[in-house]
This record gives structure tokens, C-alpha cells and sequence, in this order.
């Protein structure tokens, strides 16, 4: 009985990783850039679905596009036209939002090096059995992606990012998944082991948006995370899919823009990677066998208390301001100056008050 | 085996909240209320009984939960629904010798903030909208467009700035809302507003702290993680109504999360912690309604009510039916003979009320859809005694004036109000120019507490106790000037302006009825918000709008820099051009070494020709 359960661990821990991780960034802001929101919802959607709980996904988005005053369906994100999928949901955490999404925030969830007092949720906690997803989506350039409309990343940046992380131990695999304009730029500077780079773009090409629908008046998705989504649809958690299906996703005729990989970071062949290793999940169960003992708390008696007063006029009016800068003590000016004077006439004489007065 | 069969099943069983919080409130059923029996046998056998409902039965539990929803038909067509959640829980947080380590209804997580902290009152809110009083009267909880915390810290606290500011981030990721952004800009201390709506004798207001974010945006992302605090998460019960489309599709919307100690029962002589978790919402005649005067359940919510929280010690629907006591106004169906009075917000209302509990409130359908058909016209709406408005005055972009309009529509009483107002540092106020006018006439208040601010630190905080004649607008003005910020403090988008947080103004406005003072009896929990200590006056308080200001903001965009970087390089490139075509270069004499110059001046005095 027992020995059947080690028998199907031992199997279970031979892939490598032992948990997985969502790192899924949307860098733009503004009404216009509804379709980034939309991209990395759907990424978030299909993470979800394969398992990755919210406590492993740190969703950061620049601006909310759902509950925007533009927006004419509140609380919705679709990803197709007609409104079919709200890929917004009812159940969504973002754990960095608004003006929080800056090059530093995601450099420092990247790396680990956060402030103490940052929440769980804020963190990536990844150790070196993790396997990290991580998808970036905006407006970007040769070598560059802008944050906010207001400061970059540059590829240089990331690679070295990445070399952090690979030199704290902080991730087994790496899938990155860039969706801009000349996204290949990004990947190619990487020089960590273990990433494999997807990108929705050549350099000198333009990521294009998919449709745009007339009521909510925007372009919803951009094509290669579309298309990516309809991909993701069709895996399931056993799903035996591998990465070179992915890499299929989008060719040349649907995309427009030339979707490009990179594999030679990657020690083990693509062919033998399956989808489900970084977008489904892999949870460890510890299995014990001790009972807990559980006690429980005594009673204390206390006085009589009462509420308070909300608005206690009188003692308001009574209440004397609290200073809190150091004044002098009262007349400390005045003796100052008496005794400057004292001083003055005692060395020089009384003759000189009339050079004053 | 079976040890290790039921511990599978039990962490199965933790993943799925609803069913997990079921097995427990039978064992303390079953139990004497000691938590001792809870091992896996136990959770195991307990399983398999009927759930009690009866977590109110002869067994007085620790905690207790309840639930209630209020639907309020507003004179304009709008319709206004307050959900409240009350869990009561008989514990210490702050008792300095054991810590509290094993939760049932309350939730952990805030359990753990409250005792890590050492908090003694905990007020947060989340609002999209403002509320308008003038057209929908007195909310039954009041909170300001955007996010507002103000925590009471126990008077045990040696650094109560580091407790803050480790608990504004704490809250972030508990609630995923920016509350991080809260620091000393803008964090105050009030010394006469807030105090505290628990027990206790002490106000030191050293122990306070408020802070407000008006540019936070709420959506289904803070809907979610305080729903997961419900005791029956958004499962069973009340909650089952809450779906964010429809909730966010609305005029105004506000929930909020408050913890304070209470008296556990009517004689006050021990404490017990409340958690209210409110979630207050008014849904649009023409955006959510469509025009048609009819309201329901359906139309609101898009779903039903089909049973109480099984947790929940009561579970009930008040509709307020005071301006309909003969069915003239609005039919309200199913029909329910049940009516309760209560004494809310000084005026005495009635309501229908549904009892979730009850099985025949479902009817044969087995759910429950109130629908409110309107009949007649309703007339004008009582005015509401308190109310304010402020606006900013003034024209470009380096003064203004900001006014606030506080209006007193009670005929022959005046009353005192707190005002507090808190600017952010970058609109330099000129409190010399400060005016408070009633009536035409400058009204001194009996009050002031003034904190200037300090650039970058902390924001400039007024408060001012007025009195206000009956029947009378005060108006209260001061002028600032807008300061220049240092362009890396601009947000990404600075053109949208920035934001000057809600004026709050305290009261204690003289009621038409008097006020139940007693706490004897069960007093629904929407009328038991406020304390109330004295019968002739109830507490409200009432929030202004925010104000958007715009500051001189430098030109960021892109043309300009290339416009600039351009015109230098035609300036150079042109100027080198020209400078070629037009200069013309002229041979020099060099300047002729020492030794010739002496020897032309020797030459010159004899008269012969120079070198």
C-alpha cells in the first residue's frame, strides 16, 4: 500500500521541477492599450485553468482597462469580438497595479530583492526546482520595452536579470514570451542557462493587434497572443503537447509579423519539454501520518467599559494643539538681547548709549 | 490508514471552502464549545451527521456570524442595496500572553494583521462613485470616492509610524490594492475627528492614523479577496448575490471592512471583536434599470437568493417600506407580514423583512426574488439635514481658491460640525486667507487645529469645529498656490491632474425621533453602526468630492525634446555653414621676437630703416 505510494513519488519528482510560476507583466497604460490587458488576462486565464494557483502567478497590470470609465461593459475584459470571452472573470488578483508596474518593481519581483515589508503575494518565491513563466506584453522597440509610456526596459537589463536569478538559484526553467513589436530584440542578449525565449516578432517587424470591436471601440487582443490563446484552449492538465507545437502557434500567413524562438539556452530538447511544464502546475503533497492535538483558549472577566464620545464638543473646544516643534522657553529672546546690551556697555561705557538712542 | 486516509481527505477538503467550514461547526455541535475534540476521527464521524443549522443553538459558541441585506427604493428611481456581515468572536488579540492560533469564522488573515500590529480599530474602504446626497439622502455607511484607512493602534505601541507603514503594505496584498502608495505624504494624524467607533476609555490621539487615496481604482480584483473573508466566502447566503458585473455596472459602489471591539453583550462586561464586512451599492435607473420603474432581485443581481449561510446565526432581507404604508406607492412581492421598526439615521422607518432561515420565505420555488413594482409617483424627498459641497476656484495654473459649502437644512436648530481637511504638500495653502462665512457673516469656529505641511514629508492637515445656524450654507475658503514638483515625481500620466482627498465633516445632527439608546434588545445591524449615546442626536458623517487639481506640468512629449535636439543641431550645422561662405581670412604680421624689437627701437632712434 505504502510502498505503491513511493513507488508513483519517485515518478512524480523525475521532471525536474518541483513547482511552477506565472511572472505576467502588461506595461501599458491608457484606454488604447486595451489589448495588452486583454493579452495577459488571457495568459492569466489559461495559467489558471492548468493549475498555477493565484499564490504562484504575480499579475502585474499598468492600468485597469475593466472598471475604466471608457469602458462600456464594467468589470469585463474580452479577448473576441462580440463579446464571447470575458477573459476578466469573476475571480482575478493582480498583485501589482497602476502606477506600481515600473522597470524596478519588475526587476526586484525578478530578482527577490524586495523591500521587508512586501507582501506574500508580491514576491516570487521561486526556488531552484521552480519553473517560471514569464510573459511580457506592451509597446516596444530594438532592444527595448516601454513601461508606462514614461521609462524602458532594455534587453541588456533583462539579460542580466536573468543572470541574477540564475546565479541565486532561483528558477530551474525559464520560458519567457514577449508579445511586441520587434520582440526578438529582447531574447537576444540572454546568456543565463535553462531559457527558452518565445517572441511574437522579428526586429524590424511590427506586432499586429487582431480586431477591433465598434462597442467597446478598441482592438481587443493582439494577434499572436490570439491565436496563443486559441493554442492554450485545447491543452488540458495531462495534456503531452511539447514546446515545438508552441512554436508552430501563429505562423507567418495568420501572424504577419514573423514569430521567432530560441532554444541553444535550453539544455534539454524541445521536443521533450511539454507545455504543462510551465503553464500547468506541479503541487507537492506531503503526506503525514500524526495526529494534531488541538487546545483551547480560557475565559478572562473584566470591568465595566463604555463606547466612546464621536463628537465631545467641550472637550474639543478645550483641547489644547500639541506642538511639536521646539520653541525656546518664553523670553529667551529678550534676556538674549538685555544681556548682549549688558555686556556692551559694561566694556565700553555708558557714553556709547547715545550712538543708539 | 484510516489516519492517513482521512488527513488526504481533509486536505482535499481545505481547498473547497464551503463544504470544509461545515464538518467543524458540527463537531462544537456536537462538543461543549471546547476545540480539544478536533482530530481527524472526530471530523471524520462528524461528517456524516445532518448539518445543524444550528450553530445558534443551546451551545453558546465563541463566534458567531450574521448576515443582512437592506434594499432602500430611492426617490429618483435608483434603488440602493446595503449588504452587511457581522462575525462576533469572543477572543483577545491584543492579550500580551497567548497568541490566538486557531480561527473559525473570523479570518486568518486579518486575525493575524490585528495581533501582529497591535490594532485596536481597523476601518478600510473601497469606493467607485461618490455619494449624492442631495438625491439619495444618508448612506448607512459613508465613505469617500477612492480608498480611506484609519487605524487605531493600542496605546502598547512604541513605534506607531513603523506599525503603519507595515500595515499599509500588509493590507495591499491582502486586499491588491495600492494601499502601499500610503506614506507620510499622506498620512495624518487627526486630534479631534475619528475616535474610535469600539470600546475603550483611551484617546490618546497619538494611536490615530488616517490616510485616503482618491485616485484608487476599485474593482473585481478587491471584490474578490473580500469576499474570500466571508465566512461562507460568496458560496451560500447573502453573498451568492455578488457578481461583479453587475455590481461594478453601477452609480455608486462601496465596500468596506471594520473591525473593532465590542461589547459581547448588553450588560458590557467583557469585549468581543466585531468584523463588519459592508458592501453598499445604488443601481442606476437608466444604466441598470432601463428605464422601467420595477426592481428585483434579478434585475439587480442576476441571481436569487436560494438559501441562508448555514453558518449564519441570522440571515435576513429588509426592504424599507415607510413611504409606502398602504401599498400606494410600490408593490412589493412576495408578500411578507412581517414588519419591523427601526430607528435609522434619526428618522424612524419600517421594514418588510424576509427571514432567510425560514424555509417558507423560498416558497415553492425554492428561491426567493423580491420585485418592488412602482405604482405611483413618489413625491419630493425629505432634504437631508447635512450636507456639503467643495469645489476649487480660481483660473491658471499658479493660484486657486478652494471653497467648501457645508449646508444646514434643519429649520430652527443649530448644530456643530468637525471639518477636517487634509491637502497634499504641493498646494501650498495660505492659511492666512482661511474665511469660514455663514449667512454673510464671518463665523468664528470654536476650534482650529492647523498642521502646516513640510515639502515631500507631510501634507497640511485643518481642522475646525463650526457652528452652524440653522437653516444656513457656510462657506469656508482658503487660498493656495500650486508648486513646481521635480520631474521625476510626475506620475505617467500627469495631465490627468491630481487629486485633493474628500473633506470629512463629522456631526452630531439632532434627530426628529428619538434614538434608541438601549442595546438590550436585537437592533438590526444597519441601525447599529454609529454608537449612539444620547437619544436627541445621531453621529453621521458626511464627505465632500474629491478635488482634481492640475499642476504646471513640463511638456514630456516626445516633439518637443526632438524639436529642441533639432534646432540645436540646425543652430550648429547652419552657423558652421555660414561662417564657411562669409568669413574671409586675413594674413597677420606675427608678433616680432624681443631681441628685434629692441633692436628696432635702437634703429629708429638712430634714424636708420627697420628690420
Amino acid at each position: 500500500d505504502w510502498k505503491s505510494n513511493l513507488l508513483t513519488s519517485t515518478q512524480f519528482f523525475n521532471s525536474g521541477h518541483t513547482n511552477n510560476w506565472a511572472v505576467l507583466v502588461c506595461t501599458s497604460r491608457f484606454w488604447f492599450n486595451y489589448r495588452h490587458v486583454a493579452n495577459v488576462l488571457s495568459v492569466y486565464r489559461s495559467v489558471k485553468r492548468l493549475g498555477i494557483p493565484d499564490s504562484h502567478i504575480v499579475l502585474m497590470l499598468a492600468d485597469d482597462m475593466a472598471c475604466n470609465h471608457r469602458n462600456p461593459k464594467p468589470a469585463t475584459v474580452f479577448s473576441h469580438k462580440n463579446m464571447e470571452l470575458n477573459v476578466y472573470g469573476d475571480d482575478v488578483e493582480v498583485d501589482y497595479r497602476g502606477y506600481e508596474v515600473t522597470v524596478e518593481n519588475f526587476l526586484r519581483v525578478l530578482t527577490g530583492r524586495l523591500p521587508p515589508s512586501t507582501p506574500r503575494s508580491k514576491r516570487l518565491l521561486s526556488d531552484d526546482r521552480s519553473n517560471i513563466l514569464i510573459y511580457l506584453t506592451g509597446h516596444g522597440g530594438n532592444g527595448f520595452l516601454k513601461f508606462q509610456d514614461s521609462e524602458e526596459i532594455s534587453n541588456v537589463e533583462l539579460a542580466d536579470a536573468f543572470e541574477q536569478m540564475w546565479q541565486k538559484r532561483r528558477y530551474n526553467e525559464l520560458l519567457f514570451i514577449i508579445d511586441t513589436c520587434q520582440g526578438a530584440s529582447m531574447y537576444e542578449r540572454f546568456y543565463s542557462p535553462n531559457i527558452m525565449a518565445l517572441a511574437s516578432s522579428q526586429v524590424g517587424e511590427d506586432s499586429l493587434s487582431h480586431q477591433p470591436d465598434l462597442a467597446i471601440g478598441v482592438h481587443l487582443m493582439d494577434r499572436y497572443t490570439f491565436y496563443l490563446l486559441e493554442f492554450l484552449e485545447d491543452i488540458h492538465p495531462a495534456s503531452q503537447a511539447n514546446m515545438n507545437d508552441l512554436f508552430k502557434v501563429c505562423p507567418k500567413s495568420q501572424c504577419v509579423s514573423t514569430p521567432g524562438h530560441r532554444t541553444d539556452l535550453f539544455l534539454r530538447d524541445p521536443r521533450s519539454v511539454l507545455i504543462t511544464d510551465f503553464f500547468g502546475s506541479v503541487r507537492k503533497v506531503e503526506i503525514t501520518r500524526e495526529a494534531v492535538n488541538l487546545t483551547s483558549a480560557a475565559e478572562q472577566p473584566s470591568e465595566p467599559l463604555s463606547y466612546v464620545d464621536q463628537l465631545p464638543v467641550a472637550e474639543i473646544i478645550h483641547q489644547k494643539p500639541k506642538q511639536k516643534d521646539w520653541h525656546p522657553p518664553d523670553g529667551f529672546i529678550l534676556g538674549l538681547w538685555t544681556l548682549i546690551l549688558l555686556v556692551f556697555f559694561k566694556t565700553y561705557g555708558i557714553k556709547h548709549l547715545k550712538h543708539i538712542f | 490508514m484510516a489516519a492517513v486516509g482521512v488527513f488526504a481527505l481533509a486536505a482535499l477538503v481545505l481547498s473547497c471552502k464551503c463544504d470544509s467550514v461545515e464538518k467543524p461547526s458540527d463537531a462544537t455541535g456536537a462538543g461543549t464549545g471546547s476545540e480539544a475534540e478536533r482530530s481527524g476521527p472526530a471530523a471524520a464521524s462528524a461528517g456524516s451527521e445532518a448539518p445543524g443549522g444550528g450553530a445558534g443553538a443551546a451551545v453558546s459558541l465563541p463566534d458567531s456570524c450574521e448576515e443582512e441585506l437592506l434594499i432602500r427604493p430611492l426617490h429618483s428611481g435608483d434603488i440602493y442595496a446595503s449588504f452587511q456581515f457581522r462575525t462576533l468572536w469572543d477572543t483577545d488579540f491584543l492579550h500580551q500572553g497567548k497568541k490566538v492560533s486557531h480561527y473559525r469564522l473570523f479570518p486568518k488573515s486579518l486575525g493575524q494583521v490585528l495581533s501582529k500590529f497591535s490594532v485596536r480599530e481597523l476601518h478600510i474602504s473601497f469606493t467607485q462613485g461618490y455619494w449624492r446626497t442631495m438625491q439619495w439622502g444618508q448612506p448607512i455607511v459613508p465613505s469617500p470616492p477612492g480608498a480611506e484607512l484609519w487605524v487605531w493602534f493600542h496605546n502598547t505601541v512604541a513605534d506607531v509610524d513603523g506599525n503603519w507603514k507595515e500595515l499599509t503594505n500588509v493590507l495591499s496584498g491582502i486586499f491588491c490594492a495600492s494601499l502601499n502608495f500610503i506614506d507620510s505624504t499622506n498620512t495624518v494624524q487627526p486630534s479631534a475627528s475619528f475616535k474610535p467607533l469600539g470600546l475603550g476609555n483611551a484617546t490618546d490621539h497619538r494611536f490615530l492614523r488616517y490616510a485616503t487615496l482618491p485616485r484608487e481604482i476599485v474593482c473585481t480584483e478587491n471584490l474578490t479577496p473580500w469576499k474570500k473573508l466571508l465566512p461562507c466566502g460568496s458560496k451560500a447566503g447573502l453573498a451568492v448575490l455578488m457578481k461583479s458585473e453587475k455590481l461594478f455596472h453601477s452609480s455608486f459602489h462601496s465596500q468596506a471592512v471594520h473591525i473593532r471591539p465590542v461589547c459581547k453583550d448588553w450588560q458590557c462586561s467583557s469585549t468581543a471583536w466585531e468584523l463588519r464586512q459592508t458592501l453598499n451599492v445604488v443601481f442606476d435607473l437608466y444604466t441598470s434599470g432601463q428605464g422601467k420603474k420595477e426592481w428585483s432581485l434579478f434585475k439587480m443581481f442576476s441571481r436569487t437568493l436560494t438559501e441562508a449561510c448555514p453558518l449564519a446565526s441570522s440571515s435576513k432581507v429588509y426592504v424599507d417600506v415607510t413611504d409606502n404604508p398602504e401599498g400606494e406607492l410600490f408593490d412589493l412581492s412576495p408578500a411578507t407580514s412581517v414588519l419591523n421598526t427601526a430607528v435609522v439615521l434619526g428618522d424612524r422607518r419600517t421594514y418588510s423583512v424576509y427571514d432567510l432561515t425560514q424555509k417558507e420565505t423560498f416558497g415553492q420555488l425554492r428561491s426567493l426574488n423580491l420585485v418592488l413594482r412602482w405604482k405611483g409617483e413618489s413625491g419630493d424627498m425629505l432634504r437631508p439635514l447635512l450636507h456639503a459641497e467643495r469645489y476649487v476656484a480660481g483660473f491658471g495654473l499658479q493660484t486657486g481658491e478652494i471653497h467648501t459649502l457645508i449646508y444646514n437644512n434643519h429649520p430652527y436648530r443649530a448644530f456643530p460640525v468637525l471639518l477636517l481637511d487634509s491637502v497634499p504638500w504641493y498646494l501650498r495653502l495660505y492659511i492666512h486667507t482661511l474665511t469660514v462665512t455663514s449667512k454673510t457673516r464671518e463665523n468664528k469656529p470654536s476650534y482650529i487645529h492647523y498642521q502646516p505641511s513640510k515639502d515631500r514629508l507631510r501634507p497640511h492637515l485643518l481642522e475646525m469645529l463650526v457652528q452652524l445656524p440653522p437653516h444656513s450654507v457656510t462657506e469656508v475658503t482658503v487660498q493656495f498656490e500650486r508648486a513646481l514638483l521635480k520631474w521625476t515625481e510626475y506620475t505617467p500620466d500627469p495631465n490627468h491632474g491630481f487629486y485633493v482627498g474628500s473633506s470629512v465633516i463629522s456631526a452630531l445632527v439632532p434627530s426628529v425621533v428619538a434614538m434608541d439608546t438601549n442595546n438590550t434588545q436585537e437592533r438590526p445591524l444597519f441601525s447599529s453602526f454609529f454608537p449612539t449615546k444620547e437619544e436627541s442626536s445621531y453621529f453621521v458623517r458626511v464627505y465632500t468630492e474629491p478635488l482634481l487639481v492640475n499642476l504646471p506640468t513640463p511638456d514630456f512629449s516626445m516633439p518637443y525634446n526632438v524639436i529642441c535636439l533639432t534646432c540645436t543641431v540646425v543652430a550648429v550645422g547652419y552657423g558652421s555653414f555660414y561662417n564657411l561662405l562669409t568669413r574671409t581670412f586675413q594674413v597677420e604680421e606675427p608678433s616680432q621676437p624681443l631681441a628685434k624689437r629692441l633692436a628696432n627701437v635702437i634703429r629708429r632712434i638712430r634714424g636708420v630703416p627697420l628690420l
